[in-house]
């Protein structure tokens, strides 16, 4: 085992998939908060996002080869790391060397996986219906409605609030996690952790007052 | 002070084991963790008892022979410090005790909380040197000036003791603190950095053959480790593979 298929390669793997998805992360943050503030900025983004074809047609497959490539390898190196220890301790007490979130990753990561399947029911899968199966006449200010149309469900915003809570608990220990992986632990680390433990709380938290806001106004 | 202890016996590295509760009663709480073995040991002995198996050697924290895994933690509760320096007086009286051997598929267990550390020599015989012509050539390290900065760091990662207690708390079994740790002690100094490419390479590569498992970068090793390596020695090593990898 060594270069791209040793452990160290996967952990590289692991921390630039990782890297990646929150950049998509805070992007996705910042779209959706548009539509706080107003319809038609939102409506306005959301048109260009699903008909450029450079985000259409190649970011949008980079994006989703790197949400099935993370939670693959998450999978994979779950098994492996298992397997290097068959038989556990009658007694381990993780709790009084290392995070919960750091021990939990595989079962925030599979609450993750589960939400996104129901995001995709919700939003991706009638979307791609609507542009490339139904081809239906393209309307600039549909978005706005469609997405406070979603909200209306109670059950959709708690779900869509549990699943944002775990996302938090995944970003808490991977986000900063992800700079040591590559190498980066030095004096700007304690700056690292500053900020990603900022956006760890502020991005899921404001993916949940967007969700609760628009329920609210609907 | 009385005590209840529940201890993993194996007969050998092929039975099955099972923990066995033994009391133990006026335990004085200066004795150090082993001291306390060593009476029960004899308390066993005196019933026909085989008394249990563990690892020791020079009993002053510095060998890294002693492991355990006492309360779910890798050499008991307190910090920095091996079993051996672990006192009873960091237990209450009438305490239950468990005590394990090191988990971890590439330290089998050799008989009850003895278990086999060998693949840490074969890690280290990969690349945990550096060559050195003792052919009355050798020239006085000192010769060479190194910044204070750099050789402190090393010298923090020698004192690696290699007693594996990284591998003990990683939930995944992990042996990236030990041998990032033994990578940067050279890679830190200038004779190290000769065979740094080949080095690096070379260990990961053992590492990986021994079925140790992957960091996810917990942190329980560091808090664990009786020698307090830090993590930033696994961040070295990281960087320290990806050149050597694209140096090849």
């Amino acid at each position: 085992m060594s270069g791209i298929n040793s452990s160290l390669a996967r952990k590289y793997a692991m921390a630039l998939s990782g890297l990646f998805l929150v950049v998509f992360l805070l992007q996705h943050f910042i779209i959706n908060l548009t539509s706080v503030f107003s319809e038609e900025v939102f409506n306005e983004i959301s048109h260009f996002m699903g008909n450029n074809p450079l985000v259409q047609f190649v970011l949008q497959p980079v994006l989703i080869f790197g949400v099935l490539f993370h939670f693959m390898m998450g999978f994979i190196l779950d098994i492996k790391n298992r397997k290097a220890r068959s038989q556990g301790y009658a007694q381990n007490n993780g709790a009084a060397n290392s995070s919960w979130m750091s021990r939990n990753m595989i079962l925030s990561g599979i609450t993750i996986l589960s939400f996104l399947v129901l995001h995709f029911i919700d939003f991706w899968f009638p979307e791609m219906n609507y542009k490339y199966v139904q081809i239906l006449p393209e309307d600039p200010n549909r978005y706005f409605e469609e997405m406070v149309h979603k909200f209306e469900n109670v059950i959709r915003v708690i779900t869509y609030v549990i699943s944002f809570f775990f996302l938090m608990l995944h970003l808490l220990h991977g986000f900063s996690s992800s700079f040591q992986s590559v190498g980066l632990n030095n004096k700007y680390t304690r700056g690292i952790k500053g900020f990603t433990l900022a956006f760890s709380i502020v991005v899921p938290a404001g993916f949940i007052f967007i969700a609760i806001f628009h329920h609210l106004n609907a | 002070m009385n005590l209840t202890l529940k201890i993993w016996r194996q007969a050998n590295a092929t039975s099955k084991g099972e923990m066995v509760t033994y009391p133990i009663e006026n335990v004085s709480p200066d004795m150090s963790f082993l001291e306390m073995m060593d009476v029960l040991n004899e308390q066993l002995i005196n019933k026909g008892i085989d008394p249990i198996a563990f690892d020791h050697d020079c009993r002053e924290g510095i060998c890294g022979m002693c492991s355990m895994y006492i309360n779910g933690e890798a050499h008991g509760p307190d910090r920095l410090v091996t079993t051996c320096q672990l006192h009873m007086r960091k237990f209450k009286d009438g305490e239950t005790i468990t005590i394990e051997p090191f988990r971890a598929n590439a330290f089998p267990v050799v008989k009850d909380l003895a278990v086999d550390r060998s693949a840490f020599d074969r890690i280290q015989h990969a690349g945990g040197f550096v060559s050195v012509n003792t052919s009355g050539n050798t020239q006085d390290a000192n010769n060479i000036p190194i910044n204070k900065h750099d050789a402190d760091k090393a010298f923090d990662a020698a004192t690696c003791i290699g007693c594996g207690a990284c591998v003990a708390s990683c939930k995944n079994a992990s042996a990236m603190l030990f041998v990032s740790a033994k990578v940067s002690q050279y890679a830190l100094l200038p004779q190290g950095k000769v065979e740094a490419t080949d080095r690096v390479l070379n260990m990961v590569k053992q590492m990986d053959e021994e079925g140790f498992g992957n960091c996810t970068n917990t942190g329980a090793c560091e808090v664990e480790c009786p020698k307090g390596i830090s993590l930033e020695n696994i961040a070295r090593m990281n960087r320290e593979y990806l050149f050597a990898t694209v140096k090849g």
